[in-house]
């Protein structure tokens, strides 16, 4: 499927024992990289030299058991660890070149080219119009009603969610179900034409039904964006994406295609986790 | 514990042993439970009653302040006496002697009372007011001279409480003022239907008096009005925007927690201090006039700041973090965030708070005792630099005084100040259950 990725190591630079990751060159197709990627929380260290390249225009899934700096890891991408007082990030994330943690970066700017999508659903308690034109409204990027009209429009159409809520767009968006309103928050992100969307473990507030819909979504929008996920469930991961990565205690373990690591994990915990043994 | 383990092993009888120790533990918690609503309860009735006693003691007493005894007069309004030169020039109307028309009216109906000292105490019954009352007759229609108008006029204090029974003439003469030849007057008004209790709008419109039966808070309630709005408009803004910095934007390090716990025991400073800190800072040292509203706000604006802090900041850490992520996520600034998420979130609660706040204000006197609110001022105030006094300090005043009626008054004043209370207390709750969560 994925025939670009780099053989993690080729470079013949010694990974510590046991971490399989994407330290030394990046791979070609590579949108952000991360090397050496260290976080603290206070005294506490969150994440080990993480070193991860993530694809353009695939899914690419962070799985690990909780507490294991997945989420922190998705929080680097788009800075959201600033809100934090006590958290320092160490290393360097580049996006297309462009380092994350410059501080002449506007982190605006960043959170506009990085969506983001959270674990709870979080509509704005405004209406759905609202919801997904307050982005384009702060960013200036529309500057007519019409063209936010059509933002709003082909948000709702891109998220799958302009169907059901074509006719009542002034309803609150707190008035929808809890996975149209998660579809109403990607709409939201996307919104704001992004090049990569980070979902926070996505589903773990959806019903089967409603996480098999944003799944749907998920493929369907990595045509246009790079798509990075946190999940608790190796299914998901396993359904929806490209590339997985694998945190455990805060070390990047094992990063491969999802197949390869699916099937054929190299490094024990992975396989450990994989099946079931600890998690 | 170790009883179960001991009666495990041996089995059987004490099997039953151990039911009925269950049982009775059971028992005992449902009791307990049981006991603990009773003590709840009981604090409540308690709490119920000692309020229900407050508002119908001052309820009791107050309420015949609501209405006035009237005098009804036959005035015959003298030319001679009003205008002598029959050109109806106002200022020869307003300073024209109306005192003498009403005497004249009671003289001619009661013309058998003939020493100097009884016809003066006659003229007595009616309010030394009235000629106010008369005046304001003829200026607004200068038509009635020349005529015979039957008019209702204020009656004194004293056969305003004879008449509403604060005393009987069971009492012995030499214990009240109202002696039995006015007892006897009164008969005779009231036989003739001359006396009336009417809503008492003096109450309600005119400044404080040394007669109690031409003292109002009118001028007390605007004055309140006065400082109330500059309190408004000094801590609301201010405390609003200090919350905001230090809840949302301030780093948090030693002189944030400093600042903190200021912010929190200045909420317990007692009120008096800040009288003082008033009278020394707006009085002694920026020279601001004595007794006007506008000192009085800034010392009142001053107590309430920690109040609406401290409620400001709650009702800011009450908006989820989900709604601020949410911001964030899409790319708002920290102070879009707060302008446009966080604050019209948090605005319910910052009203009820600062509600809370202005009531506590409205009903503070200690500090304003200190700044010289509490003159004798019988003048409406016509702005916020003008010498007034608040209602609470008006009651505190009339509380003094030795008057009979100024006792009923005293409550009728306490009554208007609870329902404003009571109103920005219903307010409050009111905004709460309207916006009350969204998310």
């Amino acid at each position: 499927m994925d025939t670009a990725v780099v053989e993690p190591n080729s470079d013949g630079t010694e990974a510590p024992k046991g971490v399989i990751d994407d330290r030394g060159e990046p791979m070609e197709n590579a949108k952000i990289v991360a090397r050496d990627v260290n976080v603290f929380y206070g005294e506490k260290q969150a994440l080990f030299d993480v070193n991860l390249d993530i694809p353009e225009n695939r899914v690419t899934a962070l799985i690990g058991p909780s507490g294991c700096g997945k989420s922190t890891f998705l929080r680097c991408l788009n800075r959201m660890n600033d809100v934090i007082d006590i958290c320092r990030v160490k290393g360097r994330i580049e996006i297309e070149g462009q380092d994350v943690y410059d501080p002449a970066l506007d982190v605006v700017q960043l959170r506009a080219r990085v969506g983001m999508v959270f674990q709870k659903p979080n509509p704005f308690p405004k209406s759905i119009y609202d919801n997904i034109a307050y982005g384009p409204r702060i960013h200036g990027t529309v500057t007519s009603k019409a063209e936010l009209d059509e933002v709003v429009r082909s948000s709702l159409e891109k998220s799958g969610l302009l169907k059901e809520v074509e006719d009542r767009l002034d309803e609150p968006g707190t008035s929808l179900s809890g996975g149209q309103q998660q579809r109403l928050c990607i709409a939201r992100a996307i919104a704001v034409s992004p090049d990569v969307i980070l979902m926070d473990e996505p589903c773990s507030a959806l019903d089967p039904i409603a996480t098999a819909r944003i799944e749907e979504l998920i493929e369907n929008l990595r045509e246009r964006y790079t798509i990075v996920i946190v999940t608790h469930s190796m299914q998901q991961a396993a359904r929806v994406s490209q590339r997985t990565a694998f945190f455990h205690l805060g070390n990047l373990v094992e990063v491969d295609d999802t197949e390869q690591m699916f099937t054929n994990p190299r490094d024990e915990r992975t396989q450990g986790y994989i099946t079931g043994r600890y998690g | 514990m170790t009883d179960m383990s001991q009666s495990e092993s041996v089995s059987g009888q004490s099997k039953s042993v151990a039911d009925a120790e269950r049982t009775r533990k059971v028992k005992k918690r449902y009791a307990a439970e049981r006991r603990f609503k009773f003590y709840g309860l009981l604090a409540i009735a308690l709490a119920l009653g000692a309020l229900t006693w407050l508002v119908v003691s001052i309820t009791a007493q107050g309420y015949t302040a609501f209405v006035q005894t009237k005098v009804e007069l036959n005035v015959y309004f003298d030319p001679q006496v009003i205008d002598p030169d029959g050109n109806r020039d106002a200022k020869i109307l307003s300073k024209a002697n109306y005192a003498a028309l009403y005497r004249k009216a009671i003289r001619q109906q009661f013309v058998d009372v003939k020493s100097r000292r009884d016809r003066r105490d006659l003229a007595r019954l009616v309010s030394s007011g009235a000629d106010l009352e008369l005046r304001r007759m003829v200026l607004s229609d200068p038509s009635v001279i020349g005529k015979r108008v039957k008019v209702w006029l204020t009656a004194s204090d004293e056969v305003d409480q004879f008449h509403k029974g604060a005393f009987t003439r069971d009492l012995p003469e030499a214990q009240r003022q109202f002696k039995d030849k006015h007892i006897g007057w009164y008969d005779e008004l009231v036989k003739n239907g001359q006396i009336e209790a009417k809503f008492n709008t003096t109450l309600f419109t005119s400044g404080t008096s040394r007669e109690p039966e031409l003292a109002g808070i009118w001028g007390a309630i605007v004055g309140s009005f006065w400082t109330m709005m500059v309190t408004l408009l000094i801590s609301f803004p201010i405390g609003v925007s200090t919350a905001v910095y230090l809840q949302e934007f301030a780093p948090k390090n030693r002189w944030t927690d400093l600042i903190e716990v200021n912010i929190n025991n200045l909420a317990a400073v007692p009120s008096i201090v800040f009288g003082l800190l008033g009278l020394a800072v707006f009085l002694n040292f920026f020279g601001l006039p004595r007794s006007a509203p506008l000192v009085g706000g800034l010392v009142l604006a001053l107590m309430t700041l920690p109040t609406i802090i401290i409620a400001t900041r709650a009702a800011l850490s009450a908006v989820p973090p989900s709604i601020r992520e949410a911001a964030l996520g899409v790319g708002a600034s920290k102070q879009q965030m707060v302008m446009h998420h966080v604050l019209p979130l948090a605005l319910p609660g910052i009203m009820t708070g600062t509600i809370i706040g202005m009531a506590q204000a409205l009903g503070e006197t200690a500090p304003l005792l200190m700044i010289g609110m509490v003159a004798f001022i019988v003048d409406i105030p016509g702005g916020p630099m003008s010498a007034s006094t608040v209602l609470p300090v008006q009651i505190f005043l009339w509380s003094d005084l030795p008057e009979r009626a100024f006792v009923e008054r005293t409550s009728a004043a306490i009554l208007v100040l609870l329902a404003f209370l009571i109103v920005m207390n219903f307010i409050a709750v009111l905004l709460r259950k309207r916006f009350e969560r969204r998310w």
